[in-house]
């Protein structure tokens, strides 16, 4: 599905992402770890196509297409969805409409009609239930006021009513508490198919207990230094980064 | 308007053009161009007009020769050339006995570009219409409902005939001739309008509505509205504008004036849509507008504007809070791209005790524009207990554009309070970005950030008019951006 070939992304000429290799298969799921700073957030936004990080080498492969040249709407109506780690506020519009707005864009570019707003109300109930929402949340300004946690689990929302090929979810766990965290994974886990995929990037154990990964990939300085299966990710837990961060260093 | 569907909207966003920039190429009989004391005395006399009308307006022009146009809000324009205009241009095709299916079929078939064929109007539920074109007003839809309930709503020009002892008691009353520069000359020169009267206690059952057009080259349109509700009655309001897409700056100077008796209560809503000139700020309407609303005793009027279009705005729709417990109300959003230049606000004069007024105003730039706030409350020493609550957003498109805000209090009485909240804001990437994201393209990513800043504002529109100014707001701000 995603196949990423020696990856290389600047920021104002500041080297980021340096030789990133990734594939990706449909029904997988894969765990990106890391310190902070080393270029995970990047490689999830040069992924969905942010603008101001420049490709200087390397590409990223979507069902074989290469996807440079496609502006950022475009990989999501290709199936690309990214949970922010920050998402933004939009003062005034309401979650609702704004689904609505973002569900009618993907049907359009797939030349359906807009969805009936039957339809619409059946799936967002069904949606909200699954992640525990309640009616209210729905019709507050989108993502102004939210704590971490509602921002978090209204990104998941958003997943769940796109239901995307490919969801990059950038810490989605960080701000959650338990009872949270345990409703966001259990939704993640509720739309897993054979179809589609999803890329985790986690500092923390916790989350992979609940969606369990693949394969682990250690991110550090713009590399992927280090993949293996979900074991990585408890070594990890015990033992820190340093380890890895001496062995590159070596 | 009413089964404007989602689709309707989609198909129409798809045009990047001033949509309205169409001419109609009707028969019309346009005055010679120059104003001077004979062209006074023509319009009246072309209208048929008793003599007090006349007089009035003869000391409005002589009032107007002597004034200079204002030069102090934050805008720059060549100041219009007053004797290069043609003051009064009527389509021939109309007939001052006309009904509705005496109109020409040309007018008809704009009407139908303009989305608001009067065939349509009348199916329409709940909306009648006076629709100006140029200078004369051309058909008034349902005047016979209207009248079963006593209320007068006609071209003033009709008014004037028709009932004159109203007109004369209270037109100038509240703008008066000698207000300012545009006041005066409209009162000299104003060929048609509308006018509304609403009997005590009566709430107007339906929408009344004008729509305001220029079709005419090298012509200026000063139309007057008065509105008159007499206690205890209610009535909305709605006024829309367009205008053809042209090189040269047309002059619009029209006069509002609002009368809200006691208990009475008047919504007046615009979609002013005139045209705004092309990217590189060549032609565009010169609006330069007097409103302005009287309440007595418990009255309220609810002043709500979308203002998109003009090259330059002027415009500050205004309240007297006269009577006690008197409200007023000022909702507006002024969006301005490209060369487009907009001075707009509102006065809250507050007069009687424990009046109350609300501004909230959202101006959005982009482009190359300027977009200012202007607004006045003043407390005068016996209004006990005023109250205003005053909120001006901008936002900000780009780094070419200017916002800027001129709140400007005056109390003169200590119980006032008055509360201002300002913020600016910008259209950040990360938002369009997150849109893109979510599948949204750029533009529509922009309509539904500028569509949410706006909504309290939107909000106070009737629901028809609600759809077509969040399909101007869309319009106007399309390649904003890239
Ligand atoms: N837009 C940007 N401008 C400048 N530097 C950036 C930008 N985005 C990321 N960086 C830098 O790139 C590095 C990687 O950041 P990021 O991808 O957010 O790391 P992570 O998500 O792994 O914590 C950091 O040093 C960060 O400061
Ligand atoms: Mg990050």
């Amino acid at each position: 599905m995603l196949k990423i070939n020696n990856l290389h992304a600047s920021v104002e000429d500041k080297s980021i992402l340096k030789g990133i290799n990734l594939e990706v298969k449909a029904g997988e799921v894969h765990a990106i770890m890391g310190p902070n700073g080393s270029g995970k957030s990047t490689l999830a936004s040069v992924i969905a196509g942010k603008e101001e990080y420049e490709v200087t080498d390397g590409n990223i492969l979507l069902y074989g297409e290469d996807i440079e040249e496609l502006a950022a709407e475009e990989r999501a109506h290709k199936g690309v969805f990214l949970s922010f780690q920050y998402p933004v506020e939009i003062p005034g519009v309401s979650v609702t409409n704004f689904i609505k707005t973002a569900i009618n864009a993907n049907r359009k570019a797939k030349g359906l009609e807009d969805m009936p707003a039957k339809d619409m109300l059946k799936m967002i109930r069904e949606k909200s239930e699954l992640l525990e929402i309640d009616r209210k949340f729905l019709s507050r300004s989108l993502n102004q006021g939210f704590s971490g946690g509602e921002k978090k689990r209204n990104e998941i929302f958003q997943m769940a009513m796109l239901e995307p090929k490919l969801a990059i979810l950038d810490e989605t766990d960080s701000g959650l508490d338990i009872d949270a965290l345990r409703i966001v994974a259990n939704g993640v886990n509720k739309l897993k198919s054979k179809d589609n995929a999803v890329i985790l990037i986690t500092h923390y154990q916790r989350l992979l207990d609940y969606i369990k990964p693949d394969f682990v990939h250690v991110l550090y300085n713009g590399r992927i230094v280090k993949s293996g299966t979900a074991a990585l990710a408890h070594e990890l837990e015990e033992k820190g980064y340093d380890w890895i961060k001496e062995e590159v260093n070596a | 308007m009413s089964k404007y569907t989602e689709d309707d909207l989609r198909e129409e966003l798809k045009t990047k053009e001033y949509e309205y920039g169409f001419f109609t190429d009707i028969e019309s009989e346009t005055f010679p161009i120059g104003l001077n004391e004979d062209i006074v005395r023509a319009i009246s006399k072309k209208k048929d007009e008793p003599q007090w009308m006349t007089d009035w307006r003869l000391e409005a022009f002589k009032v107007w020769k002597e004034m200079e146009e204002p030069d102090w809000a934050n805008v720059n324009y060549t100041k219009p050339d007053f004797q290069a205009i043609a003051y009064y241009s009527a389509p021939v095709a109309v007939d001052p006995n006309k009904t509705l299916d005496d109109v020409d079929p040309d007018l008809l078939a704009m009407y139908k570009k303009l989305g608001i064929s009067v065939d349509e109007q009348k199916k329409m539920n709940n909306v009648a219409m006076d629709i100006v074109v140029d200078s004369v007003s051309v058909a008034t839809t349902f005047k016979k409902t209207l009248a079963e309930k006593g209320i007068i709503f006609m071209p003033i020009s009709e008014a004037i005939q028709e009932h004159p002892e109203l007109v004369r008691k209270y037109i100038g009353t509240i703008v008066p001739t000698t207000d300012n520069f545009y006041a005066a000359l409209n009162s000299a020169v104003f060929s048609d309008g509308s006018f509304c009267y609403i009997p005590k206690g009566v709430k107007c059952p339906m929408e009344l509505s004008t729509y305001f057009r220029i079709n005419q080259g090298g012509t200026g349109q000063f139309e007057r509205t008065l509105l008159v509700a007499d206690e205890g009655s209610y009535v909305s309001y709605l006024e829309g504008c367009t205008a053809p897409s042209r090189d040269e700056n047309q002059l619009h100077a029209a006069v509002v004036e609002l009368i809200a008796l006691d208990d009475a209560e008047i919504k007046y809503s615009t979609v002013q849509n005139w045209y705004p000139g092309n990217d590189k700020g060549v032609g565009g309407v010169y609006n330069f507008v007097t409103k302005r609303g009287l309440c007595e005793k418990n009255a309220k009027i609810s002043w709500t504007q979308v203002e998109t279009g003009s090259a330059v705005t002027w415009k500050y729709p205004s309240c007297i809070l006269k009577g006690d417990n008197s409200v007023g109300e000022f909702y507006s959003i002024a969006v301005t791209n490209n060369y487009q230049q907009a001075d707009t606000g509102t006065k809250m004069i507050h007069l009687g005790k424990n009046t109350k007024s609300t501004i909230i105003s959202k101006g959005i730039s982009a482009g190359k524009s300027q977009n200012s706030y202007r607004g006045l409350v003043h407390v005068s020493a016996r209004a006990e207990n005023a109250r205003n609550f005053s909120q001006c957003d901008s936002l900000l498109m780009g780094n070419a554009c200017g916002a800027h805000t001129f709140p400007y209090i005056e109390a003169k009485n200590k119980t006032a309070q008055i509360e201002h909240e300002a913020t600016t804001s910008k259209i950040g990437e990360d938002q369009i970005f997150y849109c893109n994201q979510r599948g949204i393209d750029t533009e529509k990513a922009i309509a539904l950030i500028v569509n949410g800043f706006s909504k309290d504002v939107l909000n106070k529109l009737p629901m028809e008019f609600a759809v077509e100014a969040q399909k101007l707001l869309e319009i106007s701000l399309e390649g904003s951006v890239g």
